[in-house]
């Protein structure tokens, strides 16, 4: 397994209190692999990535809890000098906002540049050569007179491009993209997304890609993790999610999405807001907005992750499941809902 | 680039007519200069009358303002009421006042972002908290508090350094006059450098910093403060005219025979052709000042460009 997260728990100390937004999460990667991780703001999941890639903001984040296991080491573990070392060199980010991401002072070429200056000590020449090249290789027009300009000369997709190629300048073994779409035109988030995939075939990269967007997520993803108040809450091989959701909120969250066969239908969007991770209700953190729910949802414990099975499972994702044996998350379906089988329709 | 500059060089034109303009009239509000110059005593009419034909004080006001700019053109300032020329005045005093804001700036500049920088990364901790109380306590006490402090326990007891700088000191005697004058400016560029370091330091390039593994040092001096200290440059060069025109409290203090002195001196006798023309000096260089600061600005930082 590439990199396999578990049990990982993040606080942030804060005026008003301890903030608790990840609680005991777990994922896993495989090479090669793409994992979706789904949620709204303040869910947990970009928390969670920056724990893995260990640039989390402390004071006043802290990780409390839990392993951060890639290729069998625990990043957790590193000093800061070795950890630096992963970043860049063996996992990489790709962040929303590529105009404030990229530094506004300096041109695009020598921020590209700089992965090879500091990692692979190349000279001033080599790592502006390298940098056109990836610049190039993300499909940047003219890439060679471009490498002096800064990132406000770029359009919006132009800039995301940018971003991707810094990730890949070192051929990393994994990449995180958070919402790596989201601030783009529809059309343009088609491309980046193309680009995207296609590079990580070609690379062969494990991809985490966290989105709220489930829209982006359906031809992308391999499997799905969904993230509720900083715990996951469903983790499905993607085509099973979209065909039988398998916890109370994920089936809100494709209602929401608007869709042709509905058309004229009124939108069903999940009534309520998100908890405040100050005070996470008891119980199930979704309970105040679940449809369904019954007494023992308000009470602690929260809901456990259920392994999840039924009987018209999708073939391919049975597989899939056969390939990966010694990872529980890669065994198919499981759902931190007690009623499971209710929403499933089993 | 070329007509940004040409365009602020003619803004400069009204800049500069409005402000001679306005310090004209001040300095002729306060009295009659005339009067002034004989004191308690009554002046002979005749004697006076002579003295306002010779500084055309006998013509209307408007006569009076364009007469003296016409004449700044060619390089004539006038002749101060003691029969010296003010140009001889300008030439003893802008020399040592230039070298007195040289030495405030470069203190200012090195100590306040040294400050600012340390103060920044290390925000919260005993640092941090000392050097705010510490600028807080030196922009609250006033400059002739500190100046005649510093001058009695350096100079006259302790004796390290001369009580009175004369005119053509070296850079090591301006020292300590140079830390008083700039002590105030040097505590706004701490807290403006601070404030700045603290803020990229939260922003998302920086986070994209540290995940491309850069070491610290690396984050720190190309990516976080390349973009901190736009803002502190602008500030240092708006404060030149600030020092040069400021210093009239330190150099009293010093007994330096500056610009600050000799417009002192120039207000305190109602020495019109005096005020006026140092002021005008003065607003020359707070012109170029500017200028030269938003040409900086563009160089910094390359979203701004001037057509």
């Amino acid at each position: 397994m590439l990199l396999d997260v578990r049990d990982l728990r993040v606080e942030f100390r804060t005026r008003e209190g301890v903030v608790r937004a990840v609680n005991g999460v777990s994922y896993s990667v495989a090479e090669g692999e793409t994992l979706a991780v789904l949620g709204e703001s303040g869910s947990g999941k970009s928390v969670t990535a920056q724990a893995v890639m260990g640039i989390l903001d402390s004071p006043p984040a802290r990780v409390t809890g839990g392993r951060v296991l890639f290729q069998g080491t625990d990043l957790l573990r590193l000093g800061e000098e070795d950890r630096r070392r992963v970043r860049g060199e063996r996992m990489a980010m790709i962040f929303q906002d590529a105009l404030s991401s990229l530094n506004p002072v300096l041109p695009v070429g020598y921020q590209l540049g700089e992965m090879f200056r500091v990692h692979r000590r190349a000279s001033r020449k080599e790592a502006r050569e390298r940098a056109v090249e990836l610049m190039d290789r993300v499909r940047i027009p003219a890439a060679g007179a471009r490498a002096g300009d800064y990132p406000h000369q770029f359009s919006g997709g132009m800039r995301q491009r940018i971003m991707i190629a810094m990730a890949l300048a070192l051929e990393p073994e994994l990449i995180i993209a958070d919402e790596p779409t989201t601030a783009l035109d529809v059309t343009v988030q088609a491309q980046v997304m193309d680009l995207l995939k296609d590079l990580q075939r070609e690379f062969g990269m494990g991809l985490i890609l966290i989105t709220h967007d489930l829209g982006v997520v359906a031809d992308v993803a391999d499997k799905i993790a969904v993230m509720y108040a900083g715990r996951i809450v469903e983790n499905a091989p993607v085509a099973d999610l979209y065909k039988r959701p398998a916890h109370p909120y994920t089936r809100g969250l494709l209602d929401s999405i608007p869709r042709l066969d509905r058309k004229g239908r009124e939108l069903r969007a999940i009534s309520g807001l998100p908890p405040n991770l100050l005070r996470i209700p008891p119980g199930c953190p979704f309970h105040p907005r679940c449809p369904q729910v019954r007494d023992v949802c308000r009470v602690d414990p929260p809901p456990p992750l259920y392994e999840v099975t039924y009987a018209g499972r999708d073939a391919e994702a049975v597989r899939a499941a056969e390939l990966m044996p010694d990872d529980p998350s890669a065994l198919g379906r499981a759902s931190a809902c007690h009623f499971w089988k209710e929403t499933v329709g089993e | 680039m070329g007509r940004y500059i040409v365009r602020r060089l003619l803004q400069m034109i009204p800049v500069f007519i409005g402000a001679t303009l306005i310090i004209f009239l001040m300095v002729y509000a306060l009295g009659d200069p005339v009067t002034a110059l004989f004191g308690d005593r009554s002046p002979d009419p005749a004697t006076a009358r002579a003295l306002r034909a010779e500084f055309n004080l006998d013509k209307p006001l408007w006569h009076q303002y364009l007469l003296y700019m016409g004449k700044i053109f060619t390089g004539d300032f006038g002749t101060a009421f003691n029969g010296q020329p003010v140009t001889d005045l300008m030439r003893h005093a802008f020399p040592i006042s230039l070298r007195l804001a040289v030495v405030a700036l470069v203190l200012e500049m090195l100590i306040g972002i040294a400050l600012g920088v340390v103060t920044g990364l290390r925000r919260g901790r005993a640092v941090d908290t000392t050097v705010l109380v510490l600028t807080l306590v030196v922009i609250a006490i006033p400059t002739f508090v500190l100046g005649t402090t510093a001058q009695y326990f350096l100079g006259v007891k302790l004796g390290w350094i001369d009580p009175a700088v004369g005119p053509d000191a070296p850079f090591n005697q301006l020292l300590v006059p140079g830390l008083i004058l700039c002590l105030v400016s040097l505590a706004y560029v701490t807290r403006l450098t601070r404030t700045s370091v603290v803020e990229n330091a939260r922003s998302d390039y920086i986070r994209t910093a540290v995940a491309k593994g850069l070491p610290r040092s690396r984050i720190t001096v190309r990516h976080l403060l390349r973009n901190s200290l736009i803002p502190v440059v602008t500030y240092l060069g708006a404060d030149i005219g600030t020092l040069m025109a400021g210093a009239i409290v330190t150099e009293r203090i010093f007994n330096i025979q500056g610009v600050g002195y000799q417009l002192f001196q120039g207000i305190l006798r109602q020495n019109s052709p005096t005020v006026v023309g140092f002021v005008v000096v003065l607003v020359l260089i707070f012109l170029i000042a500017n200028l030269l600061v938003d040409l900086l600005y563009a160089v910094l930082d390359p979203r701004i460009r001037y057509a």
